[in-house]
């Protein structure tokens, strides 16, 4: 492997901005600020499929990821009034459990892909990426989880609706508990 | 149309490791906050990692039938309906005990 800084710039600075926005995503105290930052790597991320030649996809990415479900968490966040300081504060312990936790994780997956070999490059098939290929995929190869995944959004839609709705006349959780 | 034949000069190792250490942060969020919306995000952060390597490798094994690509889509799917159930999930919890910290729910244990 060679080093670090010879490798092409575009991979370095969009793996840099990938990196720095999901550690603070993970340790902004502010949630708001977590969903902007997850949004830039969710960009920042994209923008490695256009690197990797997979210009539709990262155009989903966008849409999905940063158009849709950070909207989401984003409206959920201001309802439910948490753009402040709402965690409590934790004892030291549980950071360096977490911490040493991960940091194992991540040795032990890096030291399994040293000891495994790497496959050939095979050369990358040009215009795979594109709406035109990846479409043809989907509604041959793929039509029957493409149907299912329809099928899985009506049912996560009406689970949504059907957790979200307000119960009218039954209390609380928390007013039994006070009772 | 490609844009960058990026595996010229990059080995397929150099993302095995950013997705690594992306998933790894994930994890350690999982693990270190009690926010159940940023838990949720920190488990897209994960899927996302996923979704990068799985790209990086169809693009590296010159995977004709866009097998790879397809999985990330399924994948993205399944994350955005898992992300709705997930946030409605939230939002009842919250309407029951005004907090969204995990860490208070723990009536099953007793």
């Amino acid at each position: 492997m060679n080093s670090l800084f010879s490798l092409p710039l575009p991979f370095l600075v969009l793996s840099f901005i990938t990196i720095l926005c999901a550690l603070y995503v993970v340790t902004s105290k502010n949630p708001v600020h977590s969903v902007l930052a997850l949004i830039l790597a969710f960009f920042s991320i994209s923008a490695h499929y256009v690197l990797l030649n997979a210009q539709f996809l990262a155009i989903v990415n966008l849409m999905v990821y940063a158009g849709a479900i950070m909207v989401l968490f984003l409206f959920v966040l201001m309802l439910l009034n948490l753009n402040k300081d709402s965690e409590p504060v934790k004892s030291k312990i549980w950071g360096i459990a977490a911490t040493i936790s991960a940091g194992m994780l991540l040795l032990v997956i890096t030291a399994a892909f040293q000891k495994s070999g790497v496959a050939i490059y095979k050369g990358s098939a040009d215009d795979i990426g594109l709406v035109k290929n990846l479409g043809r995929v989907l509604m041959t190869d793929y039509l029957v989880p493409f149907e299912l995944s329809g099928i899985l959004f009506v049912s996560a839609m009406v689970g949504a609706v059907l957790l979200g709705k307000r119960e009218s006349n039954s209390e609380s959780l928390l007013d039994k508990g006070n009772s | 149309m490609q844009l960058l034949n990026i595996f010229k000069s990059l080995d397929i190792s150099h993302y095995i490791y950013l997705s690594t250490v992306l998933f790894s942060i994930g994890m350690f969020g999982v693990l270190f906050r009690r926010n159940a919306i940023v838990l949720l995000m920190c488990i897209e952060l994960m899927l996302n990692a996923v979704n990068l390597l799985m790209v990086a490798f169809s693009e590296y094994m010159g995977d004709a039938q866009a097998n790879g690509q397809m999985f990330v889509f399924f994948i993205m799917v399944v994350a955005a309906a898992e992300a709705a159930v997930g946030l409605a999930i939230i939002v009842m919890v919250y309407r029951n005990t005004r907090k969204t910290d995990v860490s208070f729910l723990d009536s099953l244990k007793d």
